[in-house]
């Protein structure tokens, strides 16, 4: 069984005009020290699915069926005691904004002696010298003069390295990253990402990194999921996924990156905006914007317009589309003729 | 801090081949510079030291001596970390901010110390494009209001029938349906408020638009979409750019031209193809090497070490010395002049005249 076990888990905002669906029927796992991304754009419930890992969904979000197993326990029947035990401890969490997570009033070492403090029985001398090891691990230089310095007293990039620092500082399993690198330079990104990497292989750490950037995810990751409108349209390892994307709508993402197309020439837009999730479309939620939905005698497809496709396994991926079949028999003859 | 403007100010006395590339230029911007004080006003400044009464005074260097020149029908990017001053350069050549120092050129004349009012006819020929299509359209006002109010400030002499006909046609051209012109800028996602912030900017015709991160704010597929837009508007109406942007990926795919900016400076300008193929300045191919690309499985980037220096405190010398792997005792000291290269890349590096890069 893998470290953290995700089966068909269901999460819903109870608003006045009715329940909205923000995650629906998400199912993953991880191994320990493996690197999962997870991609989409605003909206998406990437973050949701982050939080409610934890079972941190605040208010009127609730979980509302499914689990999240890890490590043999159920963390979303757990009580809040139980779950202060795992959280921090065993699977910690990396937020987007830096300067959000860390207290504005406490020394960088008053907020990692303290959480050590909280999980651990141990001096205070003893919780600041593994500080200290943690902030030294992070590189960041002068380390001892850091555990005294406030937080607004650091840059950006300094600041995402304590906050690194601090996500370390028990040794957990798993560490959640949430856009860890969103708010950073493209510089200070690429030296945070490779830290975060190189950190993640040293411990035999588990990283499951939320981004909407799928630069940063085939960097670093192993396997990934594709998130669009609260569901996984198309998972598998991250590799064959990013060379040879099989959801329309990932096909889409990838080509409209700058970096694919000619400069210059038009870029591959994929035509209107993602749905609100109080009001989805019938059937698959992508298909009004997808290029594939119609039939040769130009009517679309009525399964895409009615029924929510399921997922079909197609060679180490899975799929949410009720072309896959299709599309790739259309490539393979594609590449017959060529 | 003197022997640093000095510096400057002798490093940038204008050389033969800026007045040759001036000729066809549509913008100028000449030995640019913007400080903004940390002090307060005059009272503010005074401390006592030492038994005396002193004044004090602290500036954020934005800009440290420009130059740029935009020539006629290209996109000119200009690229950079938070900090480095780009966006402030974007805001003073639209007149938003006055320039310190220096001299920006609209045509050949003159418009940095413009009043508003001899300001307004340049008004109708520079428009600009904010980042955040949330903040910049006015939550009071209808679309159509939106549109319509440039045009009356422009063309006091249009009726109303030709208003209307403009601002529908200036919709169209953007992809946004006439008939929500009633709806207020909320009820439109990012991607539409974008689009109707270009249709703000297209609406009085301009040849000359400043786009400051146009796309940083919105989502990957949404982004390829108004990077379209504006590719297509430029086709079609002939249309000069200056695009800020920190995304080098973007760049590549839409500037004619870059500028790389650090702290201030321009380290390098390069047509986009050279400047991808063979960055020369260590903070452009540490930026190059930067991009997270989908093909590569381990990123092989060169990690600098170190933070960006704040812009209050300048370093001596090259301003990317304390990041530099190639910086030697000289870099430390003098600073570096933009300098031509073979192909006409324009780096301001010790390293790559001495040719030790």
């Amino acid at each position: 069984m893998a470290l953290l076990e995700v089966n068909n888990l269901d999460v819903r905002f109870a608003l006045r005009q009715g329940d909205v669906h923000a995650l629906r029927d998400i199912s993953f796992s991880l191994e320990r020290g493996e690197r999962l991304g997870i991609v989409g754009e605003s909206g998406a419930g990437k973050s949701v699915a982050a939080f409610s890992l934890l079972n941190l969904i605040a208010k009127p979000g609730f979980i509302a069926g499914g689990t999240v197993t890890f490590d043999g326990q159920v963390l979303n029947r757990m009580s809040e005691r139980g779950l202060r035990k795992v959280r921090g401890n065993r699977v910690s969490m990396i937020f987007q904004d830096p300067m959000m997570t860390l207290n504005p009033v406490l020394s960088i070492g008053e907020q990692m002696v303290e959480c050590l403090k909280a999980h651990r029985r141990i001096s205070s001398k003893e919780a600041r010298a593994i500080a200290l090891d943690k902030l030294q691990q992070v590189q960041i230089p002068s380390p001892e003069t850091r555990l005294d310095q406030y937080p607004h007293e650091l840059s950006g990039g300094m600041r995402q390295r304590i906050i690194i620092a601090i996500a370390l500082l028990l040794d957990p399993d798993i560490i959640i990253a949430d856009e860890p690198t969103t708010a950073l330079d493209v510089t200070i990104q690429a030296e945070i990402m490779a830290l975060l990497l190189d950190l993640c292989e040293q411990h035999n750490v588990g990283l499951i990194l939320i981004t909407h950037d799928l630069g940063v995810v085939s960097q670093v990751t192993q396997r990934m999921l594709v998130m669009y409108a609260g569901r996984v349209i198309e998972q598998g390892p991250t590799r064959e996924i990013i060379n040879d994307p099989q959801h329309p709508y990932t096909q889409g993402l990838i080509n409209a990156l700058p970096q694919m197309a000619t400069p210059g020439e038009k870029l591959n837009q994929i035509r209107g905006s993602m749905p609100s999730l109080s009001n989805l479309p019938s059937g698959c939620a992508f298909h009004p914007r997808c290029d594939f939905i119609n039939r040769a005698d130009g009517q679309p497809r009525p399964a895409c317009t009615q029924q929510v496709p399921e997922f079909v396994e197609s060679g180490n991926c899975r799929v949410a589309c009720h072309m896959v079949a299709e599309l790739l028999e259309d490539r393979r003859l594609k590449e017959v003729t060529s | 801090m003197s022997a640093h403007a000095e510096a400057i100010t002798d490093s940038h006395n204008p050389t033969p081949r800026q007045n040759e590339e001036s000729a066809d230029s549509l913008l100028q911007i000449r030995d640019l510079k913007k400080r903004f004080s940390l002090s307060g006003d005059f009272l503010d400044q005074l401390r006592f030291k030492g038994g005396k009464l002193v004044r004090h005074q602290e500036h954020v260097h934005a800009i440290n001596g420009v130059n740029l020149d935009i020539k006629r029908g290209e996109a000119l990017c200009v690229v950079g970390e938070s900090g480095c001053g780009k966006s402030t350069v974007a805001r003073t050549v639209m007149g938003l901010l006055t320039p310190t120092e220096g001299e920006i050129r609209y045509d050949g004349s003159r418009i940095d110390n413009l009043s508003s009012r001899q300001l307004l006819p340049y008004r109708k020929r520079m428009q600009m494009i904010f980042q955040n299509p949330y903040a910049s359209l006015n939550p009071r006002m209808t679309i159509q209001q939106t549109l319509e109010e440039p045009l009356r400030l422009h063309h006091p002499d249009w009726k109303r029938p030709q208003i209307l006909d403009k601002v529908e046609e200036v919709m169209r051209s953007v992809g946004i349906d006439p008939d929500w012109g009633k709806r207020f800028g909320h009820e439109f996602s990012g991607g539409q408020r974008q689009r109707i912030a270009i249709a703000r900017a297209l609406a009085v015709d301009p040849e000359f638009i400043v786009a400051d991160e146009p796309i940083s704010a919105l989502d990957v597929s949404i982004q390829a979409q108004v990077l379209n837009l504006l590719m297509e508007a430029q086709q079609e109406r002939n249309l000069t750019y200056l695009f800020i942007t920190h995304d080098l990926a973007v760049v590549e795919h839409f500037g004619t031209r870059v500028a790389v900016m650090y702290l201030g400076t321009v380290c390098e300008i390069a047509t986009t193809a050279t400047l991808f193929d063979k960055p020369r300045h260590p903070y452009t191919q540490a930026l190059l090497s930067a991009i997270p690309r989908l093909k590569d499985d381990r990123p092989q980037h060169i990690r600098l070490t170190g933070e960006v220096p704040t812009p209050v405190n300048l370093p001596s010398g090259c301003v990317f010395h304390g990041r530099c792997p190639h910086a030697n005792a000289r870099c430390k000291q003098e600073i570096p002049v933009l300098q031509t290269q073979d192909d006409g890349t324009r780096v301001a590096c010790h390293a790559v005249e001495e040719g030790r890069l």
